[in-house]
């Protein structure tokens, strides 16, 4: 069925559109943009005081699913995509068993064609078992539908093995993204190496182990030519390190994550789980650099690494609590409080943030509203007042620090392929 | 909130002198022949206790028992944490069963804190990893309080294992409320620069001579082999460069006095003739520590 987003402040940064316009969906993909656009029988949607964006791309999320299904699956997941306004996202590999084999690749697409609310696209693992010692079968994943490789979670430690993972997923046009860990500086810490942990007497995460690991890395995609992307950055030295290798004009890109750039470890609650993440929240200098990185277009895209845990898991000692929080429900909310409200960037660099950006390193053929490519469209307000309670959470888990903010602006509908999937209640 | 102790950074000078000028009442009971009050009776405490301990359970033991409570002490090993029982729900079981208040210990930092948020029982904190030993810095002021009319101006040393050690956050919360100076001295991989901030009169040192320098008190604190996750030090030159030896006190004011939070371990960080020198107090502190917790179990529930 054909469908017709009227009136709305059409934003749409590939093709520099933005006019108040409308957008015509036919036959599940984009058929045209203008105005006064004539659809009988169309199904109507009034966007009168709205932005309608292209379909924004998380390209960091954890479904949970095989394996954690108590936690999250690809339907629940994909749900809590919708509300947050999200029409595609691309899910790491850390299920059990780790998707790094077609296999599990396949049941990853076959189960989100038929249970996902929103566009799914699976990351394969690094190496075996995302164990860093052997190379996982890359290529037939591809084959079988993945979009990047990664060991989130579990770097690969062993520079060689790396090297020959950009090598071999260059060689497939795939890029390769890192989780930046020295393992061995961090190991044991459970927050930002700082002023708090030594208060808190928590063992730290010092930023030298998100630098030392993007350093190597930065090295090995220049050796190799790998299309290299680095995940959640969250120091100052990663940043500014990331900007010296685009200026050296290698093919390297990074995310910002909506809590590393709006909050940092002065603000947890003590012991609070929620708060507890990896990178874990930096100082205020870090997050400064990282927004400044997002100003500058170093930072080319907002991920949310979406990490549910099951209340149980976070219902402990801070120290035996698993790392990570909900984050894709607040995103948008949170990009537009801290980024957009606050002067440092316009509408449409956010939604490029959201949509060319991750477009651009995953190349899922989205993220625009050119005709002919998938009817994928986010309908968001940018000042209607609301607050987050993540007991309504479309998730299965409920690990955010965000419940109960008030936010201004947020997601209002998410259409996938043509279809209203979500809608604001 | 249920009104415990977790520690004594959210203190204020008021609450700690309180327990403090209490302590000093129930100090003369020690030495009575007949020590026994009846202030808690009736009153029923339990003693959880995730990590090993002699002193300080004992010494909450022998503290609700003198003030005529009931007290019953549990081992992590004996309990149903070997079954695999999550933390909250062994406690919210224990609380189930309603007492007075939880003296718990534990390994993970926070993890009283945590309990707090959820249950209904006040908790007192005998120790949660390196975080807080709040009654130790108390015992260890009232200990310091017998022989000096005030903590201010005082010169405060504090040697050893500093990164993981308890024992010095909450003692230098405490001194610092009372504006004494604190000099904190260990090897550089145990003595993180950011300590500096945790109050203030806080300064950082690696030379045990420069920290001895005309201290009022030497603190020395143990050698924690087992929250060791790396080897952080060479532990075979540990002696020769933060042992506390006789000739190191020539340094300290004539009346300086010597503490250990125990058990100590003659050879490692301080010298057996150290250990029995007479103004160390360490074996005050540990008679001091049972006046301090009858004073924060009163308070506490009383």
């Amino acid at each position: 069925m054909a469908l017709v987003i009227r009136n709305g402040r059409v934003i749409d940064p590939a093709s520099q559109t933005d006019r108040v316009a409308d957008v015509r969906i036919s036959g599940g993909k984009i058929a045209e943009v203008g105005t006064n656009l004539s659809a009988p029988g169309a199904e109507v949607f009034d966007a009168s005081g709205m932005v309608v964006a292209p379909g924004l791309i998380d390209m960091h999320v954890h479904l949970r699913e095989p394996g954690f299904e108590h936690a999250e699956t690809i339907e629940s997941g994909s749900r809590a995509a919708a509300a947050g306004g999200f029409t595609s996202i691309c899910c790491m590999p850390n299920t059990k068993p780790i998707n790094d084999s077609a296999t599990v690749t396949s049941y990853i697409v076959e189960r989100a064609r038929r249970l996902a609310a929103v566009n799914v696209f699976p990351i394969g693992a690094i190496t075996k078992g995302s164990g860093g010692e052997e190379l996982a079968a890359i290529g037939a994943m591809k084959a079988a539908g993945a979009v990047a490789v990664s060991d989130d979670g579990q770097p690969v430690m062993n520079s060689r093995v790396m090297r020959r993972a950009m090598e071999f997923a260059r060689s497939y046009g795939l890029p390769v993204i890192d989780h930046c860990e020295d393992l061995h500086l961090s190991a044991g810490g459970d927050m930002h190496e700082g002023r708090l942990s030594v208060r808190w007497g928590l063992r730290g995460i010092p930023a030298a182990s998100e630098d030392v690991m993007v350093a190597r890395d930065l090295v090995l995609a220049e050796l190799t030519g790998a299309r290299y992307h680095v995940a959640h950055i969250s120091t100052r030295n990663a940043v500014a390190m990331v900007e010296y290798a685009r200026r050296q004009g290698l093919a390297v890109t990074c995310e910002a994550t909506p809590h590393h750039f709006s909050i940092i470890d002065e603000q947890m609650l003590p012991y609070d789980s929620n708060y507890k993440m990896k990178p874990p929240l930096r100082g205020e200098c870090d997050r400064g650099a990282v927004v400044d990185g997002i100003v500058a277009g170093t930072v080319s895209a907002i991920a949310t690494d979406h990490a549910p845990h099951a209340g149980s898991e976070k219902m402990q000692e801070f120290e035996r609590c698993p790392f990570g929080i909900i984050g894709l429900e607040t995103a948008l909310a949170l990009a537009l409080e801290m980024l957009v409200h606050s002067g440092k960037i316009t509408l449409n660099r956010m939604i490029e943030l959201f949509t060319t950006g991750p477009e651009a390193v995953m190349r899922l053929g989205r993220g625009t509203l050119a005709p002919g490519v998938a009817g994928d469209v986010t309908i968001f307000s940018t000042d209607a007042s609301w607050t987050y309670d993540v007991n309504q959470s479309q998730s299965r888990s409920r690990n955010s620090p965000f419940h109960g903010r008030t936010f201004r602006g947020g997601p209002v509908a998410t259409i996938v392929n043509g279809d209203i999937v979500w809608r604001k209640a | 909130m249920p009104a415990g102790l977790l520690g004594i950074e959210e203190l204020d000078r008021g609450a700690i002198e309180a327990i403090l000028s209490r302590a000093k009442d129930f100090q003369p009971l020690q030495s009575q022949s007949l020590k026994k009050l009846d202030t808690l009776r009736g009153k029923m405490i339990v003693n959880l206790f995730y990590e090993a301990s002699t002193r300080t359970r004992t010494s909450f033991e022998i503290a609700a028992k003198r003030m005529g409570a009931d007290a019953v002490s549990i081992t992590a090993s004996a309990s149903s944490v070997s079954k695999g029982e999550s933390l909250v729900d062994t406690l919210n079981t224990l609380a189930a069963m309603r007492p007075d208040a939880i003296v718990m210990r534990h390994a993970a930092s926070g993890a009283p804190h945590f309990l707090a948020q959820h249950l209904p029982t006040p908790i007192i904190n005998a120790g949660d990893g390196t975080h807080e030993h709040p009654t130790q810095a108390l015992l260890d002021a009232r200990t310091i309080l017998d022989r000096r009319a005030t903590l201010e101006g005082l010169r405060v040393a504090i040697i050893g294992d500093i990164a993981h050690s308890r024992v010095a956050r909450s003692n230098v919360h405490l001194l610092s409320k009372f504006g004494a100076e604190i000099v904190l001295c260990g090897p550089a991989s145990l003595l993180p620069r950011e300590l500096e901030q945790l109050a203030a009169g806080v300064r950082l040192t690696t030379d045990i001579r420069e920290a001895i320098q005309n201290a009022d008190v030497i603190m020395m604190l143990r050698v924690q082999l087992e929250r060791q996750h790396e080897a952080s030090f060479p532990a075979n030159e540990y002696f020769q460069f933060y042992g506390l030896r006789l000739e190191h006190l020539d340094l300290a004011k004539p009346d300086a006095i010597v503490m250990h939070p125990g058990p100590i371990n003659r050879g490692r960080e301080l010298s057996s003739e150290v250990a029995d020198f007479q103004r160390s107090v360490i074996l005050n502190q540990v008679e001091n520590g049972i006046a301090v917790r009858m004073a924060v179990l009163e308070q506490v529930i009383g």
